[in-house]
C-alpha cells in the first residue's frame, strides 16, 4: 500500500526537538572565524534630513573596527522600486543618504570585534537630524502635501487602474446597495528566528553567504544585484530556517551590507538582529484601506461589486507596491457577480515597508469581499449563510476564467460550505444565539462565514510555473534528493522522501533531502505562494519515475532481458523478469558502476486556485467588549492531500495566524510616526491560550495541473480565518446594530462599536 | 538585547546587602527574580552600574503563620505563593493574583518583594496586597520598619523604599473563609491587566487606574453604607485619573473597573 495520503510522522522532529536547528546566528564554521559583527544605527525619527554623522564617540568605544555611512557605500547601486512600472524616483540607497523615511531605516553600519560591543557602539554614533512633516495616514499621504521623495512628485507609486476607469453605471438597477470604508490593518510577520546573515569572501574573490531564506537562488539573485557583482561570484546557503511567512524571501539591505562589510575588511562578517529591529526592520504587512460597496435584490441575489484598495507601501515601494494586484486578481472570490470591478493605489508613507505575509494580497481580498457579502446580509436581514448560497459560483471541472484574470482551475464552493455548516451544527449555534439574546446574556454568542478562493503556485520564476528536482540512488542503497524548494518549517524533508520512496521503494529513512546551496542547486524557485508540493514535488516524483526508466535500460543490459519483460518490484526496489525467479538487480546495485540519477523540472499549465469555508464562533463581553474565540471550523480543499499530519500543521498555523490579525495582531504608530508596538509585550502576538483547538474538516477537489492532484495549502487557514472571526464579531452584536468593526477587534474598539450603536438606537 | 555594561556582586546576608547598597548607592539595583529589572536592562530603560544579587540569600523566603498574618518572605517566587496551602487557605486572593502573573516561566523566578519594590501599577500583587490590607517589612541600615501596603506606593514605580533599603518580608491578615475576588482583564493571558480589580473584607483595590495601585474608596464608603453592589461598583473609577495607551483610553479604562468591581465584588459575595 503506498504511504502517500497517510498521516507520516515529520522526520525533522526529532532533531529540531533534541538537538534543535543550526540557525545562521549559532552556525559554526571554520570559515566564519574571526568574524567581526554587524549593526545598523537606525533612525529614531519617522522622516528627517541627516545634517551629519559624528561615529568618533563609536570609533573610540572598545572594539570599534569601523563606522560607515552611505558615503562608503557609494559602490552599490541604489535600489529601484520592485516593478519598473513604479514610480522610478522612489529609489532606495544601501543606507540612509541624505533622509531617513521610517524609524528604523538604517543610516549607519557599526562593525565590532564581539557581538556585545555592538550594542553600546551604535549608541554613541552621533547623528544630527533635521526633522520633516512625517506622514503616517493614508490619506495624508494621498494628499501629497509631504512628499517622501521630492523628486518622483507624488506619494503615489503605482497605480492599478484608476478613478476614470471605474463604471458609473455599476450599480444601477440594484435595489439595494451598501458601501463601506474597511481598514485591513498593519501587522508583523514576526517569524521566530529573527533575520541574520554571515558572510566572507574566499581567495577566488567569491562570496558565501549563509542567510535565512525562503530560496537560496531568489535570494542569490537579489544579493547579485544589489551588490552589483556577476552571479558567478555568489553562493548563497540556506541554514535552517525559523519561520519566514513570506518575509524571508530575496534579500534586504542589511544581508548586503553585512557582504560589503566582510569584502571591505577582508574579514568574515556576521549580522543578527534584536527582537526590536526585526519588528522595525522586516517588511511588514497587509496595510490596505478598502471601500467595497455591493448592490443587489432584496430577496439576496448580489449583482455587482466594487473594490477600491489604498495600499501603504511604507517608506520605500517593495513588494507591498505589488500586493494590490493579487488582491484584484481575487476580486469577486468565490461569488458569481454579474458585475464586478476594482482598483488600486499605492502609496508610500514614513513607516516600515510593506512586503509579502502568508496569502499576500489574498487574504485582503477575501476579507474584503467577506465583509461585503456580510454587510449586504445584515443590509436586507437574510442569514449570510442564505446569502452565500445564493451567489456562490456553482461547481465547475473545466477551468473558470474571471474577468479578473484568474482561471480558477477546480472548485465546489457549495460543497465547501455545506460541508462546514454541518461539522459546526449552524442551526443549533443560531438557536444558542437567539437563546442567548432572548435571555440577555451578556456575553454575546458570534457566528462568522467566510467562503474562499485563493491562487497558489503562481510561479516564482517567469513563464510558466515550474521546478526542478534531481534524484539520485546511491550503491549504498540510500537517496538524495536536491530540490530548488526551500523548507522553513513546512515539513519538506518528510513530504518529499515519502514521494521518492514511494517510486523507489526506497525507505524514507534512507532519503537525503538537501535545498539552499546554490552551487549545488543554482536553480529554484524557492517556498512562498505556498508552490512547494505542486510543483517541487511533482518534480521529485517525476525524477524518481524518469530514474526508474534510466534503471530499467541499464537493468535489462545487466539481466541480458528485454526492458518490457522487466517488472520493478517496489517491496525490494529491485527489476525482476518477469516469470523467471531468482533473477532480480536492485536500483542501488545497478548504481555501482555508474552515477544513477534523473534531474529534471516539472511544468504546471498554470497556478492552482484552492478553495475552503470557515466558521468562527466567539464569545463577546458586551460588558467590556473582550472577544474569546470559541471555536474555527475549517474546509480547506487543496486538492489530494500527500500527508495529513503537514496539511494539518500548515492549516492550524495559517489560522492561527490569521484569527490573530482578526481580533489581537495590530502594528501602530502614533501621529509622528514613532512606532508603539515595538516589543512583544506591546504587540500582542498570540499564544496557544488565546487560541481554541481548531475543527479541520477534510474536503479534497483534485487539480488536473499537476499528478499529485495537489493544490497549495501554506496560506489557506490565514485568507478563510481573518473573515470567518471578524464576521462573527459583528455577528455577535448585529442584534444590537452594529454593522462593522474594523480589524482588529481590540476590547476598546468593540466595546465603542457596542455604545456607539445603543447611541445611535437610543 | 544586550544590557549596558555593569558590575555584579553576590550578597551573603541581607545585612551585607544592606551594606553594599550603601557602598554603592543610587547606581546599584537588586537582582531578586530579575524578571522586571533584566528586560528594562536589555531595553536599556534601566542602567545600573552594580547588581547586588540577594536572590541566594536564605531566610527570605517561604510563607508561615504569624499570629494574625501570614507572612511571606521578600524572595518568595510566585509560583510558590500560588502553590501555597496556607495562603490558599487564609489569603487565597494572594495566592491567585500570583497565580496569574505572567506565565509559568516569570512565575518560577519572579519574586512577591520584587514586584512590590517594582511597583508597577499594572502587576497583580500591588492591588492584591492592597486589597487584602497587607503590610511590608524594609530593613535599613537603622534597623527594619513596617509599613502599611496602603502608605508604600508613591507613585509610577515609585514607593517609599529608600535606596539603602531593602523589603525582607509582606504580611497579610489571615483571612479565613472570608470572601474575595479578583478581576484582570487582559487581551492575552500572559499581559499585564488592562484593569485589574481586588476585593476582600470590603477593601478594592484598582490596578492600572493610576500611577499607583488604588483604593476605590468611593465603592468601599458606599459598601460600608449598606449599598447594593452594582451601586457601589458604578462609583469605583471616582477620583482616579486613568491613562491613556494603546489598550485603553481613560473613559474605557473608567468603565472597565466599573464592571469589573461589579464582578469582583459579586465573586467576594457568593
Amino acid at each position: 500500500m503506498s504511504i502517500l495520503g497517510t498521516r507520516v510522522l515529520r522526520t525533522e522532529d526529532p532533531r529540531f526537538l533534541t538537538i534543535g536547528g543550526n540557525y545562521t546566528e549559532d552556525l559554526v564554521d571554520e570559515r566564519l572565524t574571526g568574524a567581526v559583527h554587524v549593526f545598523f544605527v537606525r533612525s529614531p525619527v519617522a522622516h528627517a534630513r541627516i545634517v551629519g554623522i559624528d561615529p568618533s564617540g563609536a570609533l573610540a568605544a572598545p572594539g570599534v573596527v569601523a563606522v560607515y555611512t552611505a558615503a562608503d557605500l557609494a559602490d552599490l547601486p541604489d535600489v529601484p522600486p520592485i516593478l519598473p512600472t513604479m514610480n522610478q524616483a522612489m529609489k532606495r540607497p544601501p543606507l540612509a543618504r541624505d533622509v531617513v523615511r521610517y524609524v528604523g531605516d538604517p543610516v549607519a553600519i557599526v562593525v565590532t570585534e564581539e557581538a556585545y560591543q555592538g550594542e553600546d557602539a551604535v549608541e554613541l554614533v552621533d547623528v544630527d537630524y533635521d526633522a520633516l512633516a512625517a506622514v503616517v495616514d493614508i490619506d495624508e499621504s494621498l494628499a501629497g502635501e509631504t512628499l517622501l521623495f521630492p523628486e518622483a512628485g507624488t506619494n503615489v507609486a503605482i497605480e492599478y487602474g484608476s478613478e476614470a476607469d471605474l463604471d458609473s453605471k455599476l450599480f444601477d438597477g440594484c435595489e439595494v446597495v451598501v458601501k463601506h470604508r474597511i481598514v485591513n490593518q498593519r501587522i508583523a510577520p514576526a517569524p521566530m528566528e529573527s533575520r541574520g546573515a554571515a558572510a566572507v569572501w574566499g581567495d577566488d574573490g567569491r562570496l558565501t553567504a549563509w542567510i535565512p531564506n525562503q530560496g537560496a537562488q531568489g535570494t542569490k539573485g537579489a544579493m547579485v544585484g544589489m551588490l552589483g557583482i556577476g552571479a558567478a561570484d555568489v553562493r548563497v546557503i540556506t541554514p535552517d530556517v525559523g519561520g519566514g511567512f513570506g518575509a524571508k524571501f530575496g534579500a534586504d539591505l542589511e544581508h548586503v551590507a553585512t557582504a560589503w562589510v566582510a569584502r571591505k575588511l577582508n574579514r568574515p562578517a556576521r549580522w543578527n538582529e534584536t527582537r526590536y529591529e526585526n519588528l522595525l526592520g522586516m517588511t511588514h504587512a497587509r496595510a490596505q484601506i478598502q471601500t467595497v460597496t455591493v448592490g443587489g435584490t432584496r430577496d439576496g441575489r448580489m449583482e455587482a461589486y466594487r473594490l477600491e484598495i489604498l495600499q501603504d507601501c511604507g517608506g520605500y515601494p517593495k513588494i507591498g507596491g505589488l500586493l494590490p494586484s493579487l488582491t484584484i486578481l481575487m476580486t469577486p472570490g468565490t461569488y458569481a457577480f454579474d458585475r464586478a470591478e476594482s482598483i488600486a493605489k499605492a502609496i508610500v508613507t514614513n513607516t516600515t515597508p510593506v512586503g509579502a505575509y502568508r496569502g499576500a494580497g489574498r487574504p485582503e481580498a477575501t476579507a474584503a469581499v467577506e465583509r461585503a457579502v456580510d454587510l449586504f446580509a445584515a443590509e436586507i436581514g437574510m442569514d449570510p449563510a442564505q446569502v452565500r448560497r445564493r451567489n456562490l459560483l456553482p461547481p465547475f471541472t473545466e477551468p473558470h476564467q474571471t474577468k479578473f484574470g484568474a482561471v480558477y482551475d477546480t472548485g465546489d464552493y457549495e460543497a465547501a460550505l455545506d460541508r462546514v455548516l454541518e461539522a459546526a451544527d449552524y442551526e443549533q449555534l443560531r438557536a444558542e444565539q437567539a437563546k442567548r439574546r432572548a435571555n440577555g446574556d451578556p456575553i454575546a454568542l458570534g457566528i462568522g462565514l467566510s467562503s474562499y478562493v485563493e491562487v497558489t503556485g503562481g510561479g516564482a520564476e517567469s513563464g510558466e510555473p515550474h521546478e526542478n528536482a534531481l534524484v539520485e540512488v546511491h550503491p549504498d542503497g540510500s537517496v538524495t534528493i536536491l530540490t530548488g524548494t526551500s523548507p522553513h518549517g513546512q515539513g519538506h524533508e518528510t513530504a518529499w522522501a515519502m514521494l521518492a520512496s514511494d517510486v523507489l521503494g526506497i525507505p524514507m529513512d534512507k532519503i537525503t533531502l538537501k535545498w539552499g546551496d546554490t552551487d549545488l542547486i543554482p536553480r529554484g524557485g524557492g517556498t512562498g505562494g505556498s508552490r512547494s508540493l505542486q510543483q517541487g514535488g511533482s518534480a521529485v516524483q517525476k525524477a524518481s519515475r524518469e530514474l526508474v526508466d534510466v534503471a530499467r535500460t541499464r537493468a535489462a543490459e545487466e539481466l541480458e532481458a528485454n526492458p518490457d519483460d522487466l517488472q520493478f518490484d517496489v517491496a525490494t526496489s529491485a527489476f525482476a523478469v518477469a516469470g523467471v525467479p531468482g533473477t532480480s538487480v536492485s536500483l542501488a546495485q545497478l548504481a555501482e558502476h555508474e552515477r544513477l540519477f534523473v534531474e529534471t523540472d516539472f511544468f504546471q499549465p498554470g497556478a492552482t486556485f484552492p478553495f475552503g469555508a470557515h466558521v468562527a464562533v466567539v464569545d463577546v463581553d458586551t460588558e467590556t467588549g473582550k472577544v474569546v474565540l470559541r471555536r474555527v471550523i475549517a474546509v480547506d480543499d487543496a486538492g489530494v492531500i500527500l500527508n495529513p499530519l503537514l496539511a494539518d500543521g500548515q492549516r492550524h498555523g495559517g489560522i492561527a495566524q490569521g484569527a490573530a490579525q482578526a481580533f489581537l495582531e495590530e502594528f501602530v504608530y502614533d501621529a509622528d510616526g514613532n512606532p508603539m508596538t515595538a516589543s512583544f509585550a506591546d504587540y500582542p502576538f498570540p499564544s496557544a491560550t488565546e487560541m481554541p483547538s481548531f475543527e479541520l474538516v477534510d474536503m479534497q477537489t483534485p487539480t488536473t495541473y499537476n499528478p499529485l492532484g495537489a493544490k497549495g495549502i501554506g496560506e489557506a487557514g490565514t485568507i478563510g480565518s481573518t473573515p470567518a472571526v471578524q464576521n462573527a464579531v459583528v455577528d455577535a452584536l448585529s442584534h444590537l446594530g452594529v454593522r462593522h468593526i474594523d480589524l482588529p477587534t481590540s476590547p476598546q474598539r468593540v466595546w465603542k462599536a457596542i455604545q456607539a450603536a445603543r447611541s445611535e438606537n437610543a | 538585547m544586550i544590557p549596558a555594561q555593569f558590575d555584579y556582586v553576590r550578597a551573603t546576608s541581607a545585612e551585607h546587602a544592606l551594606q553594599l547598597l550603601g557602598e554603592h548607592g543610587d547606581d546599584a539595583k537588586l537582582l531578586a527574580g530579575g524578571h522586571s529589572l533584566l528586560p528594562m536592562m536589555k531595553l536599556r530603560l534601566a542602567m545600573p552600574s552594580v547588581l547586588i544579587d540577594i536572590a541566594g540569600l536564605p531566610d527570605l523566603s517561604g510563607v508561615r503563620r504569624d499570629g494574625d498574618d501570614v507572612v511571606i518572605g521578600a524572595l518568595t517566587k510566585h509560583g510558590e505563593l500560588a502553590a501555597s496551602e496556607i495562603l490558599e487557605r487564609e489569603a487565597p486572593l494572594v495566592a491567585h493574583a500570583a497565580g496569574l502573573v505572567g506565565d509559568p516561566q516569570i512565575r518560577h523566578r519572579g519574586t512577591i518583594g520584587g514586584s512590590l519594590a517594582h511597583a508597577d501599577p499594572a502587576a497583580d500583587l500591588p492591588s492584591a496586597l492592597l486589597a487584602s490590607d497587607g503590610w511590608l517589612e524594609l530593613q535599613g541600615p537603622e534597623g527594619t520598619r513596617r509599613v502599611a501596603v496602603d502608605d508604600f506606593f508613591t507613585g509610577y514605580f515609585e514607593t517609599v523604599l529608600q535606596p539603602d533599603e531593602l523589603v525582607v518580608a509582606i504580611g497579610t491578615p489571615r483571612r479565613m473563609g472570608a470572601g474575595w475576588g479578583y478581576e484582570k482583564f487582559t487581551r492575552r493571558a500572559n499581559d499585564w491587566g488592562i484593569v485589574t480589580v481586588a476585593t476582600v473584607g470590603g477593601r478594592v483595590a484598582l490596578g492600572n487606574m493610576g500611577p499607583t495601585s488604588l483604593r476605590a474608596r468611593a465603592t468601599e464608603q458606599a459598601l460600608a453604607r449598606g449599598a447594593s453592589i452594582p451601586d457601589a461598583a458604578e462609583l469605583a473609577a471616582e477620583g482616579t485619573e486613568p491613562v491613556t495607551d494603546l489598550h485603553a483610553d481613560g473613559e474605557y479604562r473608567s468603565h472597565l473597573a466599573r464592571v469589573l468591581t461589579r464582578r469582583a465584588l459579586t465573586r467576594a459575595a457568593g
